[in-house]
């Protein structure tokens, strides 16, 4: 293997990880401030898929609009979620809450495949995603280049939401002592709501930009993407959206090289990252950025 | 301001509080002494709301703020009338940075001149607080952090600050400035409901004390007149008499 091919890999991998990490912010905001593992946001980001493709498909609305569009509609499905099925377990124990996550999921999915059906539709590749650019010896594909950038992008505006605005102030309060925020006068329930339908939005832009790579949607697209993201974000350190990206990035690359290492094991490239999940479970379960939580 | 009219709260079996009267006069500071479990903190917790977040019930009764029944108001509205409290423990966020905490408490106010004029003030009560502006809460000294607890108040603008032990593992020196820092607060106006274990000072800056015993009240009078108390003397302030 030269090192062209080595890059050429590793930004293959950066791309990959970037779908992984966008996903994985939702995943990590959510239980930053809930601790509750939102099992349904994998499915979360298949619906916004489904609403950009309709977008573009039914209403042929231009495919910016429709992603857009779809961002908004996948906040409030967000948002929905929380407010109708998370809300009334919010004194209730945590695994009440786990197993509620693990219904909207398989809700989700199921309703998809009742509404939209279970044949796989082709998804819409703008014509600016098809064109490959080229750096030396190296070719990338733009939608790729387009997704790391994209990527970089939102984790700074997620960065100048949580640590410079008042509801980012509001969140990391929430995330360390929920029971004391309520006294500043301040709406629990409306810091929790922004918080789901922030994650959500990220997810429909990560869905979104993952439907244009492999562009084939259907119901149950969901569940490996929501899985390998967790994977990601507990790598990162869960709670931490600069670990959720960085754990994205790391499970990405990682992936992509295996493969390119040893192509007669690219089959076992999902078993590799719940080895991975397994891995940082034993050896370090805060994970890479996680602070050791007193608990 | 306040009134506390037969309030009953139980936790799961446990009674916590039962015909629970309080009346807090404006202006005032009002201290409640007692021992552990008598119901000093569930009386806080229940004026600000906070009883069915902690897994209690309030059975009957009723809480009065400025003509305003506010017994089952959500914890935030009744925070936003301006009944701060100031939990035990102090409960800053550990992970904000001071002048963060500072905000968190005045979290609804624009940043306009009344409000700086009011993080000064803070920062007058509280020249340490200044000095470690952007250090992280959970760096502080226990102290400071009852220091910072108090500047949230503060920042608030409260009408009623509630206050649950705040000399609570603080040094005796400590202890002498904060109950200081509690009267200037009053005599700018705020009206204070006090919880100590440390009866003594407590009392003797009390306008109005209530001693609480198993849930109610027992016994009621101005500050200096329990500390003249035998019953009071005896059971709180360790004396023989």
């Amino acid at each position: 293997m030269t090192f062209q091919l080595f890059l050429q890999q590793l930004i293959n991998g950066l791309g990959l990880g970037s779908l992984y990490g966008l996903i994985a912010i939702g995943y990590t905001m959510v239980y930053g401030i809930l601790r509750l593992i939102n099992f349904a946001h994998g499915d979360v980001m298949m619906m916004s898929t489904y609403f950009a493709f309709f977008g573009v498909s039914i209403f042929a609305l231009p495919w910016w609009v429709a992603a857009l569009l779809a961002m908004i509609l996948t906040g409030l499905l967000g948002i929905s979620i929380d407010q109708g099925a998370y809300r009334p377990l919010r004194r209730a124990s945590r695994i009440s809450a786990l197993i509620t996550a693990i219904g909207v999921s398989f809700f989700l999915e199921n309703a998809a495949l009742v509404v939209f059906g279970s044949r796989p539709r082709a998804f819409y590749r703008p014509e600016m995603f098809r064109a490959i650019w080229h750096f030396g010896d190296i070719s990338l594909l733009s939608l790729t280049g387009y997704t790391i950038l994209i990527t970089l992008c939102l984790l700074v505006i997620v960065y100048f939401i949580v640590y410079k605005t008042r509801m980012g102030m509001a969140m990391r309060a929430v995330s360390k002592d929920m029971h004391t925020v309520p006294l500043m006068g301040i709406d629990l329930n409306r810091v929790v709501a922004f918080t789901f339908g922030l994650g959500s939005v990220i997810a429909a832009v990560g869905g979104i930009l993952w439907a244009m790579k492999y562009p084939q949607i259907e119901p149950l697209m969901g569940i490996i993407p929501g899985l390998k993201a967790f994977v990601a974000a507990v790598l990162g350190g869960i709670g931490n959206v600069f670990g959720a990206v960085l754990g994205g990035f790391i499970l990405g690359i990682t992936e992509i090289l295996l493969v390119a290492f040893w192509p007669e094991l690219s089959g076992y490239r999902d078993a590799f990252a719940f080895l991975l999940l397994i891995l940082v479970l034993i050896f370090r379960p805060t994970g890479i950025m996680g602070e050791d939580l007193p608990e | 301001m306040l009134i506390i009219d037969n309030l009953h709260v139980h936790y799961g079996g446990i009674q916590a509080l039962s015909d629970m009267s309080l009346e807090v006069p404006e202006g005032k500071i009002v201290t409640l002494v007692g021992a552990n479990g008598a119901g000093k903190s569930t009386t806080l917790r229940a004026v600000s709301g906070q009883i069915p977040y902690i897994g209690g019930t309030v059975e009957k009764g009723r809480v009065i703020f400025q003509d305003r029944e506010i017994t089952f108001l959500p914890v935030h509205k009744i925070a936003r009338l301006g009944v701060i409290q100031v939990p035990e423990g102090r409960h800053i966020f550990p992970n904000l940075s001071v002048l963060e905490n500072l905000y968190m408490g005045g979290f609804h106010r624009s940043h306009d001149r009344e409000f700086h004029k009011d993080l000064d003030h803070v920062f007058g009560l509280f020249p340490r607080l200044q000095e470690r502006k952007k250090q992280l809460g959970g760096t502080l000294s226990g102290g400071e952090r009852q220091m910072l607890a108090i500047g949230r108040a503060i920042m608030a603008k409260p009408l009623l600050i509630m206050m649950d032990e705040p000399s609570l593992g603080l040094s005796p020196k400590l202890v002498d400035e904060v109950f200081d820092i509690i009267q200037a607060i009053n005599s700018e106006g705020t009206t204070i409901l006090l919880v100590e274990q440390n009866a003594m000072a407590a009392l003797s800056i009390a306008h109005q004390g209530s001693v609480l015993e198993s849930g109610r009240m027992v016994l009621e009078g101005a500050g200096t007149e329990l500390l003249e108390d035998d019953r009071v003397r005896q059971a709180y302030l360790g004396e023989d008499v």
